[in-house]
């Protein structure tokens, strides 16, 4: 096709240009155009979240957009999760501890919906919890774990937040 | 499920979008938030050779007070209601159905323009703004407005009145009383799914207690939101007795004429809505005497 259009799009901090179809889903721009294959494509109508993804910080469905759509936008993908060493960041440490995955499928969609939700919620209740994750289906654990994962990355972040204010302020 | 090809296009105000579809006409579609375009552009239930996405049109992102109207741009996202200020104050009933749109993030990316012209009869803006006689207000490409309202524009399931040049510029939700109160309630199988069936209802309490000021629409059920006439007569004057509510019970279910369909039967739907519309009116009555405004 001609009619191709040129986007900029910054990924996970990393700015990338290319020409793309304007039928191309910002889901596939990010997995085949990019090659992040963390973010997953489940039932490409936005029923099902596994494509969730941070765009200018908030999330949004990867598949209900086209990567024409996101020019000039900033994207997050679970990729920039990962802790500077490479080790799991508190989120995704938590989800391992807890079992909060089987099969793994859903899992990008829900860290990413989760890492945003954490940023404004510091101590959530479990109400709090199962709302913020409505938006993503998981097939395997029942959620339970999920929120007990929620559970122990809000607390660990608090603490290393007082850890880390009484450091400043010795 | 990939999208069939089409051509995209940017305008970066209004009148050049209302150019384009002139252009383009019955050929395009406009964009804006997509999370109802998107999903049936993938499922290839549609195929537009162009589309015109107004996302960047900044001209038509805004909330703000206009008379005795809350004016929403078109290019307003959920979202940007959901965490208004002024809707809260000016306009509860909007406050507490926006939660009911989809998931977060959907209201992240639609935008209140795309779900009035989308015209989805299980939509819960269509619902709010049928309920409060709103008016919705359209751009033509000469430069010139029409406002219509719900009655006029949903004419049936996903279709309204827009022409294929024309374009959702403003929604308009009437401010209602200071002492009215209202409320919003629905059903659906999961959280974030589309209602089987809504009610948006606004009451007004006399001195004595009994009703005034009566507005209730029903969504869901009928192939347009619908507002119950025959209920808001009935209750005018009217104290909450369970007489009087199940009376409201029957007229409701003989307003409403839903479909069968995967997610539920038509009786179902039939006394679901019944079944609400009594419990919107008794929240939005309890709200009343409280007289506090319920904002969640």
């Amino acid at each position: 096709m001609s009619n191709k259009v040129q986007v900029e799009i910054t990924i996970n901090g990393k700015i990338v240009q290319k020409e793309v179809e304007p039928r191309l889903l910002l889901t596939d721009f990010i997995r085949d155009e990019c090659n992040h294959t963390g973010t997953h494509l489940g039932c490409e109508h936005g029923v099902c979240g596994a494509c969730t993804i941070l765009l200018d910080n908030e999330p949004v469905r990867g598949c209900l957009m086209f990567a024409v759509q996101a020019d000039g936008s900033e994207i997050q993908t679970v990729e920039s999760l990962k802790n500077a060493d490479g080790t799991l960041n508190v989120l995704q440490q938590s989800f391992s501890d807890n079992h909060a995955l089987q099969c793994g499928f859903c899992t990008p969609g829900f860290l990413m919906t989760l890492t945003h939700f954490l940023e404004d919620h510091q101590n959530p209740s479990e109400k709090e919890i199962r709302e913020a994750i409505s938006g993503n289906l998981c097939r395997c654990t029942g959620y339970a774990n999920i929120i007990k994962a929620v559970q122990q990355a809000a607390k660990t972040l608090q603490n290393e937040e007082m850890n880390h204010s009484v450091i400043s302020a010795q | 499920m990939k999208p069939a090809v089409f051509s995209y296009l940017r305008p970066t105000n209004l009148q050049q979008a209302l150019n384009y579809l002139e252009e383009y006409g019955e050929d395009s579609k406009i964009l804006s938030g997509g999370q109802s375009l998107i999903p049936t552009m993938n499922m290839r239930l549609s195929a537009p050779a162009y589309l015109i996405d107004i996302s960047r049109i900044k001209e038509l992102n805004y909330i703000r007070q206009d008379g005795d109207f809350l004016a929403v741009g078109a290019l307003t996202k959920h979202k940007d209601i959901e965490h208004s200020d002024l809707v809260k104050e000016v306009c509860p009933l909007l406050a507490e159905a926006i939660k009911w749109v989809g998931h977060a993030q959907i209201r992240n990316r639609g935008t209140v323009g795309g779900s009035i012209a989308h015209g989805d009869p299980s939509a819960e803006l269509p619902c709010v703004l049928t309920a409060l006689r709103g008016e919705i207000v359209i751009a033509n490409v000469d430069g010139s407005e029409e406002v219509l309202v719900p009655e006029e524009f949903f004419l049936t399931y996903m279709l309204t009145s827009l022409q294929p040049d024309q374009m959702v510029k403003e929604v308009r939700f009437p401010i209602i009383s200071k002492q009215c109160r209202s409320a919003f309630v629905e059903v659906a199988r999961r959280h974030g799914d589309f209602g089987l069936a809504m009610v948006a209802a606004v009451v007004d309490l006399n001195e004595d207690g009994s009703l005034s000021n009566v507005k209730i629409a029903v969504g869901g059920v009928n192939p347009t939101p619908t507002v119950l006439e025959e209920v808001e007569h009935y209750l005018v004057g009217k104290k909450l007795t369970d007489n009087v509510l199940e009376h409201v019970s029957t007229l409701t279910e003989e307003s409403v004429d839903p479909e069968t369909d995967l997610h539920g039967t038509a009786e179902y739907r039939r006394e679901l809505a019944a079944k609400l519309t009594v419990r919107a009116i008794k929240i939005a009555v309890e709200r009343a005497k409280e007289g506090e405004k319920h904002v969640q």
